[in-house]
């Protein structure tokens, strides 16, 4: 076991943990963002520089400070390391320089995008951007492709985290597609066009963290914040079968594998509870599903539980005054 | 002239064949080390000599030797970084075309040390013909009895192979290299691990550069010790330069460490003076990854110490008035060069080769090629110089590997020191439209004219 000191709380974590499990644990303000780490593929992380932090203290043994900013998503701790995340300027001038980056090239698309409200850089551009741009010059573009027959992929929104080649890499048998030449020019492909077909590739929709790998079946149907997300279940023999509905009224607009308070898919989902099942029936809905309240989607307050309560005890008034003769009417104001 | 270690032989004719290269002394070493050392001991003999890699990063080789994993039981890799890219740096390419036995040698007695049973050069896909000429040499030395089974009779065997590149200077980056060597994309990792303890395949692996290696042979013949004698302090032994530029005389020579940089430049043994009866103006001296110096910085110190060819010498000063020694890739630049026109090569360089794999090299080289593209075209404003400084500023540090550096030092550098000549360029931009501005009307700053 190592203790480590993140931004001065302090906690007890096994060897071999990395800085940002370790603040995950403490939760809170005190966790770095990650936009390229997946806690259950491996190998993830290390590539998008969003999750820098400093540290002041290697160890108890080599109290030394790192000499540069580390990637807290794949720097393990150390016992006795002291991380310095949002209490150090320096770390939030290169979070800030890092989030411009990501910008210049990225497409002005929020209007448009299928992601917005549920989209990891428009959350850190709200935290940590600027509200001008300083880049006058001409932006990198590529052509909307289909990369799979429900799969449409924006590739100036994509901002080369890996995370579906890790996907398809470690959840499929087989991954067809990957990066292609190199710098701003990479591009996510495949050399033939549609061919990612295998049964699990819709979940490189769920892993991605911008708009760039986009449902075609959900395509420009809804904000998401105008639907209601809830649980759900089927029986299914590929997959665990959890989803979460995104609704409105009883139409199923989408369905998704269930995300934690990271963003992070704990269970994936086979292609055809993603894709096929559009009825609500063919689901057993097991409730709402809360959204982390500073969320956009949680806006429509679906989950209003103090009406629910309320609704709750009329319910139960009825039942108590259910047998009971009714109370004699007060002569004086019927005569 | 200095004392010559690597070149001492390179104009006997026929050197490149293993005939030859025997009879002026050639594999020597392999006899010597295989048959009367052991390998700590030939680790040791280069740990005494000071030897430090010749490809840029200037780290002890016998150090990184020694890190290493001797008690794992994978099996342990040399391999040679042959893939030359430093734009000005030439002098590998040199040294593998005329005497490639000096660097199989050198393998050969390296792998022993390390205990290598498989050994790689990986050469840079641009040196084909190369390539070639390396696996000819690798033959012969095989039919001679030098690699492969039981060399020279001892239980000691080595397989030697030459792997080509594909056009990429990232994968002169150690952790890509050994990526590409994979034959996987050639993006770097992340470090630590360090290639000594998970390097190729996983493996404990020393990765080094072709100089560092063809210097083992030498070292081994003549003793640690008598290596360190020559040059300065840190900076022992010889080093290959690359000398390019408005010079009289470019080329690749061997010099002692410690030439002052003013006879290096001036003398007729080595660049013979600038050409045309030119000022010099500004140096690159360890190719363009390393800080570029204004005439006046680059022979005398801050501090008024006349300038050595040592790392140290060069270090001088940090990055506020010193440079790196770097790769050996010495550009000279006289009056009439634009420096904002190089920068912009240098940019454009870096943008081409980035990996793309984080964000702020990936994105930063594009935006730091653009803005001086349009600075040097005539279309800056007077914003463009600090944004290209704060740009440089947040790629710094906040990269997975070396090349974010080494993109964003040549724009600090070059802004930090002729901060005049981009404000002349914003100021005056009929001027600069034409290509060759600076030839038609030379940029005069007063602190050129005070100094040479």
């Amino acid at each position: 076991m190592a203790k480590v000191t993140i931004d001065g709380v302090e906690v007890e974590v096994p060897d071999g943990t990395t800085i940002l499990n370790a603040a995950r644990q403490i939760g809170g303000s005190v966790v770095p963002p990650a936009m390229c780490y997946y806690t259950s593929l491996k190998d993830t992380g290390g590539k998008c520089r969003v999750c820098l932090v400093k540290v002041t203290q290697g160890s108890a043994k080599d109290p030394r400070p790192m000499p540069k900013l580390v990637a807290s998503c794949r720097t393990p701790v150390m016992d006795g390391m002291v991380v310095q995340n949002v209490t150090s300027p320096e770390v939030l001038e290169a979070r800030k320089g890092v989030v411009e980056f990501l910008l210049i090239n990225h497409p002005l698309d929020c209007p448009i995008c299928d992601q917005a409200g549920e989209c990891d850089l428009q959350n850190l551009a709200y935290e940590h951007g600027a509200s001008t741009t300083r880049y006058e010059e001409d932006r990198r573009t590529f052509e909307k492709k289909d990369i799979g027959d429900k799969i449409k992929l924006h590739m100036t929104r994509c901002i080369l985290c890996y995370r579906c080649t890790f996907v398809a890499d470690q959840l499929t048998e087989n991954r067809v597609h990957g990066v292609l030449n190199r710098g701003d020019a990479s591009e996510i492909s495949t050399y033939i066009e549609k061919a990612v077909d295998n049964d699990f590739s819709g979940n490189m929709i769920d892993v991605c963290p911008v708009g760039a790998l986009t449902d075609k079946t959900f395509r420009f149907k809804s904000r998401v914040w105008f639907t209601k997300p809830m649980d759900a279940h089927r029986d299914c023999d590929k997959c665990s079968g959890k989803v979460v509905l995104w609704t409105k009224g009883d139409d199923v607009l989408r369905v998704s594998a269930r995300k934690d308070q990271y963003g992070e898919v704990k269970e994936y989902i086979c292609n055809e509870c993603r894709y096929d099942h559009k009825n609500i029936n063919d689901w057993t809905v097991e409730g709402p599903r809360h959204i982390d309240r500073h969320s956009v989607i949680g806006q429509n307050h679906y989950e209003r539980t103090d009406l629910l309560k309320l609704k709750q005890e009329v319910e139960r008034q009825i039942e108590f005054q259910k047998g009971k003769p009714l109370p004699e009417p007060n002569k004086s104001l019927t005569a | 002239m200095g004392r010559k270690v690597l070149l001492e032989h390179i104009d006997v004719p026929g050197i490149n064949t293993l005939e030859v290269y025997r009879k002026k002394g050639g594999y020597a070493s392999v006899e010597k080390a295989l048959k009367n050392m052991t390998p700590d001991e030939v680790t040791e003999e280069v740990k005494k000599s000071g030897l430090r890699g010749r490809g840029g990063a200037g780290f002890p080789a016998g150090m990184k030797w020694s890190f290493l994993d001797r008690k794992s039981d994978k099996p342990r890799y040399l391999v040679c970084n042959a893939d030359e890219s430093e734009p000005g740096t030439f002098k590998d390419r040199y040294l593998m075309e005329r005497i490639p036995h000096l660097l199989v040698e050198g393998m050969i007695t390296s792998s022993y040390a390390l205990g290598a049973k498989a050994s790689y050069i990986y050469i840079r896909g641009e040196y084909m013909y190369i390539v070639r000429i390396l696996e000819k040499a690798i033959q012969e030395a095989y039919a001679a009895g030098f690699l492969g089974k039981n060399i020279l009779g001892t239980d000691y065997s080595l397989d030697l192979y030459v792997h080509p590149g594909a056009g990429a200077y990232i994968c002169g980056e150690e952790t890509a290299l050994l990526e590409s060597l994979e034959g996987k994309r050639g993006n770097p990792r992340l470090k630590p691990p360090f290639p000594a303890v998970a390097g190729l395949y996983a493996s404990p692996t020393v990765v080094n550069n072709v100089e560092t290696i063809a210097a083992v042979g030498p070292i081994v013949m003549m003793g640690g010790d008598e290596y360190a004698k020559i040059g300065v302090g840190k900076s022992s032994g010889t080093k290959l330069i690359s000398a390019s530029g408005h010079i009289n005389k470019p080329g690749v020579y061997e010099i002692e460490m410690g030439v002052p940089v003013e006879e290096f430049i001036y003398s007729d043994e080595y660049c013979g003076g600038i050409w045309k009866g030119r000022k010099l103006k500004a140096v690159v001296a360890g190719g363009s990854s390393v800080p570029i110096l204004p005439a006046e910085l680059i022979l005398k110190t801050a501090k008024g110490e006349q300038r050595l060819m040592t790392y140290e010498s060069l270090a001088d000063g940090g990055f506020v008035s010193g440079t790196m020694l770097g790769s050996g890739g010495f550009i000279a630049m006289d009056e009439t060069a634009c420096i904002v026109r190089n920068l912009w090569t240098f940019t454009r360089f870096y943008h081409h080769e980035s990996c793309g794999q984080c964000s702020p090299c990936r994105e930063g080289t594009g935006w730091m090629e653009k803005v001086l593209h349009r600075l040097e075209h005539g279309h800056g404003h007077s914003g463009d110089i600090d944004l290209l400084v704060d740009v440089a500023k947040k790629i710094e540090g906040n990269t997975i590997c070396p090349l974010g550096d080494a993109a964003a030092w040549p724009v600090a550098s070059a802004i930090r020191h002729f901060r005049e000549e981009f404000e002349y360029h914003v100021k005056y931009p009929e001027k600069v439209k034409n290509p060759k501005h600076f030839e038609v009307e030379p940029f005069v700053s007063e602190r050129l004219l005070a100094a040479v």
